[in-house]
């Protein structure tokens, strides 16, 4: 510790070049962040969802519909929670570009399964006295102004309204929250509205979701679910939420490997620049090291002070991006609403903390072994 | 020596003896060639997407969907209205039959050849017109499908992208077995993502009554296609929306081109700051190595303008080689790689390719010589000022 002020000398010894890494490293560790961020954005929450629930859709592909009285059916399964079923609405709110996702659910067993969306219990009091009641996640109100109490008028693209036209309205009785992460863009509204107003498909909904007891019967409750609706009208396929969202995610392509590619590329970029210049930097100081050396410092105390000269910058450096990285992150998705989950993972942030000591290291070693290395008598007769 | 070959040779030394300071040079390219990488990448992934959703669009086709439809998925039209809509003035005619493709756009699971998970892969009901509707499709390997059976022809991208549509594969979908007996191009655009059937057969096996969800018509010339709009949308026994084909596939491709650009902008933009400083610290290294140089050069006369110029001359000269050599390897890696990702409107699936355009590799080198250029105006203006007594003294 009591070499601090001989690290912070010799690091600002030229001032410009210090300023220039500490920057390099400042953007790739912010970089680091964002695209980080990107990554989980587009994994759609999957580390969030639970085990213990099981998806059912439609064999042929999701978009085709399941009877209503599959629920029944599960429900008297052993080893079922609670079974309930999605259907997708997929109107428009205003503008065909505002992309909202509208479910329509049984509001109880619904948020008795998803434990994890938070509604205040005098709205969900509100919402089940409501027929046309709807709850909003945060980010979405936020997104569109909306207030509990606001009537929102939604374009019907699939389900028309059995009464003509093609408006939908709905009274938002609730907002919902949830920790980071939890998807707060969705709106979801009552599934007995929808049926008895729509013009056709009554009685037909989008996927079931079943809670099940043991999380470690899931494969074996799955095979039997589909095994009872074998050869019926409507086949099913069941996989559980995390495969469901697993492999939706894939769908939209391998955006993880992407975001990982360019890392890779930044970061191998940064620790040629950074090591270049630590290179450098001991070239220049060789006879200072060499005085040191003479002074009874001793081999492993030069190395350690070089290494920590690399280690400061990587660390302040890449401890500024990070920092930046994770505030511009709280600012908010910039694609206003696109992506259902824009937070910094906690765990990212300590590989990426990792990564800083690790480029420290891999930059200084180099040049700090040079310096171990050096003998006093070569180091004095070249300056 | 005039001022003008001083500045020449004095640039030509810089450049010729990059070599001697092949390692700290070596960095500077390397970076500039990352961000040239990333750069021309991401920015084909949203090129080639759009392309696929622009080569879709014929402007003497129009697409009729059910009255606040907003993509085909959601749309749904009944036979009866159907058969109004094919009267409408403007369809084409060929041997008294209306060019009106009626279509059904279902999605079926199929799993994507790169990870074998399931992906939801568009399948169209076509109808015997259909082949004059879509002129710009044709069979490229194997032969038409059979109206009337439950034979299906795949598009170039589908199966390319997913497991098991090879002509004479059979693949099943629910309690249905089609077989693959061709396999149809379109000009790289989306339809190529596609599997089609036999509208007939779909509408039993997905329980569509008589039902169509949309109809493509083909028009006498563009310019018709503001009468055809006028009586289909104000036909009081009709309900539809009626759409040129190039304008819905361009509104639908938006939002993911814009998203891509963004995030691809985005990145490298952030990386260019980074590499700018990686150029900036490589010509500070160059300059300081070469400082008894420099000023060997200053004390036997040459002006400071030279050794400015030579300077701003290495760094460019780093720089074109990074953007060149970032934006061939860019061009080799990515260029025509087949890949597929999610439409949101639909669910399904869409096939398509990166593409590496003339016109990218040009922003890629602009780019290159822009972050070289501002990388060594620094370092250029200490060159110009190193005291020249004491540089000669330097190392």
């Amino acid at each position: 510790m009591k070499y601090l002020p001989l690290v912070w000398k010799s690091l600002w010894r030229r001032k410009v070049r210090t300023t220039f890494t500490l920057l390099s490293i400042f953007i790739a560790f912010l970089l680091f962040g964002i695209l980080m961020t990107i990554r989980a954005a587009f994994s759609l929450g999957i580390d969030l969802a639970g085990l213990d629930r099981l998806i059912l859709i439609h064999k042929i592909s999701l978009v085709m519909p399941l009877p209503e009285s599959y629920k029944g059916r599960l429900q008297s399964m052993p080893g079922v929670e609670i079974a309930t079923h999605n259907s997708w609405f997929g109107g428009v709110y205003q503008d065909p570009k505002n992309f909202i996702a509208q479910i329509a659910v049984e509001p109880e067993p619904f948020m008795e399964i998803y434990q994890e969306y938070k509604l205040p219990p005098e709205q969900m009091k509100a919402w089940l006295t409501d027929r046309q009641g709807a709850i909003a996640g945060k980010d979405v109100a936020e997104r569109f102004g909306w207030k509990v109490g606001d009537r929102i008028p939604i374009q019907a693209t699939i389900w028309q309204p059995k009464g003509g036209g093609t408006t939908w309205e709905f009274n938002l009785v609730g907002i919902y929250d949830g920790e980071a992460g939890v998807d707060k863009t969705q709106f979801f509204f009552r599934y007995d509205y929808l049926n008895e107003n729509r013009a056709q498909g009554e009685g037909l909904t989008g996927w079931y979701i079943v809670k099940i007891k043991d999380a470690s019967e899931s494969l074996k409750m799955a095979q039997a679910f589909d095994a009872m609706f074998a050869n019926s009208q409507a086949e099913t396929k069941t996989t559980t939420e995390k495969g469901f969202i697993e492999g939706f995610a894939k769908q939209i392509g391998d955006i993880g490997s992407i975001m990982i590619a360019i890392l890779v590329a930044v970061l191998f970029t940064i620790l040629l620049v950074v090591g270049n210049t630590m290179a450098q930097a001991v070239r220049e100081r060789t006879s200072e090291l060499a005085v040191l050396k003479t002074l009874g410092f001793s081999d492993m105390a030069v190395l350690s002070l070089v290494l920590a000269e690399s280690l400061f910058v990587a660390l302040v450096g890449g401890g500024l991006g990070l920092f930046v990285a994770w505030l511009i992150v709280l600012g908010g998705d910039p694609t206003g609403g696109f992506l259902p989950a824009f937070t910094l993972p906690p765990r990212d942030i300590v590989i990426g903390v990792a990564l800083m000591v690790a480029v420290g290291i891999v930059a200084g070693i180099l040049p700090a072994a040079g310096a171990m290395r050096l003998k006093i008598t070569d180091a004095l007769r070249k300056a | 020596m005039s001022f003008l070959t001083q500045i020449v040779s004095v640039a030509w030394l810089s450049v010729r003896t990059i070599r001697q300071r092949l390692g700290s040079s070596a960095v500077a390219v390397v970076g500039i060639a990352g961000v040239v990488i990333v750069f021309v990448a991401v920015l084909s992934i949203a090129e080639g997407f759009q392309a696929a959703k622009k080569n879709a669009g014929q402007p003497d086709r129009a697409l009729i969907m059910r009255g606040g439809a907003s993509d085909e998925m959601s749309s749904g039209l009944d036979g009866e209205a159907v058969e109004v809509m094919k009267q409408a003035p403007g369809i084409r005619r060929e041997n008294n039959v209306p060019l009106a493709s009626t279509e059904l756009y279902v999605i079926v699971d199929l799993p994507k050849r790169s990870t074998m998970t399931s992906a939801n892969v568009p399948l169209r009901g076509i109808v015997p017109v259909t082949p004059q509707v879509r002129y710009d499709a044709r069979i490229v390997q194997g032969r038409m499908l059979e109206f009337g059976t439950n034979e299906v022809i795949a598009g170039r991208g589908a199966a390319a992208q997913f497991a098991g549509l090879s002509v004479g594969a059979l693949v099943k979908t629910g309690q249905v077995t089609w077989t693959v007996v061709g396999i149809f191009e379109s000009g790289g655009s989306v339809s190529e993502s596609e599997i089609w059937a036999d509208a007939r057969t779909v509408q039993g096996a997905f329980r569509r009554n008589n039902s169509f969800q949309s109809v493509l018509v083909r028009l006498e010339s563009p310019a018709q296609f503001t009468a055809m709009k006028n009586w289909l949308t104000t036909n009081p026994q009709l309900n539809v929306s009626v759409v040129d084909e190039s304008v819905y596939y361009s509104e639908h491709s938006s939002n993911m081109t814009s998203l891509i650009r963004t995030v691809g902008f985005g990145i490298a933009v952030l990386m260019a700051v980074g590499a700018v400083f990686g150029a900036i610290l490589t010509m500070y290294t160059a300059v300081s190595t070469r400082t008894r140089e420099i000023a060997t050069l200053r004390a036997l006369g040459f002006n400071t303008t030279s050794v400015v110029i030579s300077v701003l001359v290495e760094s460019l000269a780093l720089g074109a080689i990074g953007g060149v050599a970032g934006g061939l390897l860019a061009y080799v890696a990515f260029n025509g790689y087949q890949t597929s990702t999610m439409n949101f409107q639909t669910f399904s699936q869409v096939a398509f390719a990166f593409a590496v355009t003339p016109m990218l590799l040009l922003q890629g080198l602009v780019y290159a010589l822009a972050m070289a250029f501002i990388g060594a105006l620094l370092p250029a203006l200490k060159a110009a000022r190193l005291p020249i007594a004491s540089a000669l003294r330097e190392l």
